[in-house]
């Protein structure tokens, strides 16, 4: 008899669909359910760091906005580290480092309140630019998109930066960058806009 | 020796991005390759969540809209089963929420307009974490197929929409389980973006009748596999030394 290998296989991945937020925000698909949404506060009051906030909208191949997606943010606290038990280091109390964004149903527009991330080293040891992760599931997206949002204004950290490098392109490398655009309230504003295909596709990772 | 970098996801396992009978996904799928990264520590870790971030009764969608003393109109059922890894060691803690029509194929959302009626005990959606042996159970009624815009005549079957964490956003998955037997399944053209039938089996809950509780409720088992990860036995050696 051959020898087996005895791994499993991963579930394969389906579409979230339009009515994702029945699942992951009810209150958005219009019903109260339960005590406590979960992703709705990715910092906490207490974390330090400049307190930031990122908009954007998914574009898809025809140029449209977007109208039911739902993005998952993961970052480290401003002195980069993770609320993670593999992470050596603290977080400050209420530190999650975890978000669930929608985009509004009339516009596509998303935003979220955070603090901007410090930077995070690689497997060997060297230092990555500032950067949030992002997952976007919707409709008509079979397995989740994973991407890198970048800050444009970390222009000497992103240069050296080894993921960003591993992109070929300078061009491509440009769709991960989120610019300044104005404040709200005090709080600088970066857009960060996702197109899912065409010119100037925005980086997917497979990670 | 502890764990390192997750496997390589098989993407020939899983649908590509453009499935064209899935007419929405051509104008939402890349035309780029994704550039492949060896994980790093901000891929291998992800949220975690607690008893404090949820409640016991989140799981029952048999109560967790109805008003008291009623219950929704359906076939009761529970859908359990475990989150392992491909290395096939339980995923305990981690977070699975579900949601799914009500037993007429209706969905509680302010988008869905098929003429089925609105259950007036029924959300559809439930959350739980997984216990210290990866074992999770929900209880609910079994949703009804629906019909959705896509060729004229396309029906959904039966499902139950899944989204589990597992430790590390790496493993970050949504999916969806069918029910065993459910002849739309072999029609859907999105159970078909993916490719291997083997794969489509996987998505498919057994009726587990060991599970079901005599005269109250009939069970389905549905596990969850996530991507399992490398130990790193050398890990004096990262720079190839």
């Amino acid at each position: 008899m051959r020898q087996m290998l005895d791994y499993l296989k991963e579930t394969p991945s389906q579409t979230a669909g339009p009515y994702v937020h029945i699942g992951l925000a009810p209150g958005a698909a219009g019903f109260d359910i339960y005590k406590h949404e979960l992703g709705w506060d990715i910092a906490g009051p207490n974390a330090k760091g400049e307190r930031i906030r990122i908009e954007g909208s998914v574009i898809d191949g025809m140029g449209s906005p977007i109208k039911d997606v739902l993005l998952e943010a993961w970052q480290a606290n401003s002195q980069g580290i993770y609320a993670h038990p593999e992470h050596e280091g603290e977080v400050e109390d209420g530190f999650r480092g975890w978000g669930r964004i929608i985009t509004d149903f009339e516009t596509g527009e998303w935003g979220f309140d955070t603090i901007k991330p410090g930077s995070v080293r690689d497997a060997k040891g060297k230092p990555m630019a500032p950067h949030i992760s992002l997952w976007i599931v919707a409709r008509g997206i079979n397995v989740g998109l994973q991407t890198r949002l970048y800050f444009a204004d970390e222009a000497d950290a992103n240069a050296e930066d080894p993921v960003l490098n591993l992109i070929e392109w300078e061009r491509r490398r440009a769709t991960l960058l989120a610019h300044r655009s104005g404040e709200k309230g005090g709080t600088p504003v970066y857009r960060f806009d996702i197109k899912l295909q065409g010119l100037d596709e925005t980086v997917f990772f497979d990670i | 020796m502890k764990p390192g970098p997750f496997y390589q996801r098989d993407r020939q396992w899983h649908a590509p991005a453009k499935t064209p009978d899935y007419k929405t996904s051509v104008a939402r799928s890349p035309e780029y390759s994704l550039i492949s990264l060896e994980t790093t520590i901000s891929e291998m870790t992800g949220p975690v969540f607690g008893h404090n971030d949820i409640d016991p009764l989140d799981r029952d969608l048999l109560s967790n809209y109805a008003k008291t003393g009623e219950s929704p109109i359906g076939e009761r059922i529970i859908l359990h089963g475990r989150v392992l890894d491909e290395n096939a060691r339980p995923v305990p803690n981690t977070l699975v929420e579900i949601w799914q029509a009500n037993a007429g194929g209706r969905y509680r959302h302010k988008k869905d307009m098929y003429l089925a009626p609105i259950d007036p005990n029924f959300g559809g959606c439930g959350r739980t974490l997984t216990d210290e042996n990866g074992y999770y159970y929900f209880r609910t009624v079994k949703p009804g197929a629906y019909p959705w815009r896509n060729w004229v005549n396309n029906w959904r079957p039966a499902h139950v929409h899944v989204s589990v964490f597992g430790t590390a956003f790496a493993q970050r998955l949504i999916t969806q389980c069918y029910f065993e037997g459910d002849p739309l399944i072999r029609q859907c053209p999105i159970v078909s973006t993916i490719p291997d039938p083997e794969a489509i089996e996987q998505l498919i809950a057994q009726l587990d009748m060991n599970a079901t509780i005599p005269l109250d409720t009939i069970a389905y088992k549905f596990d969850i596999i996530l991507r399992g990860r490398r130990s790193t036995l050398f890990e004096n050696r990262m720079e190839g030394n």
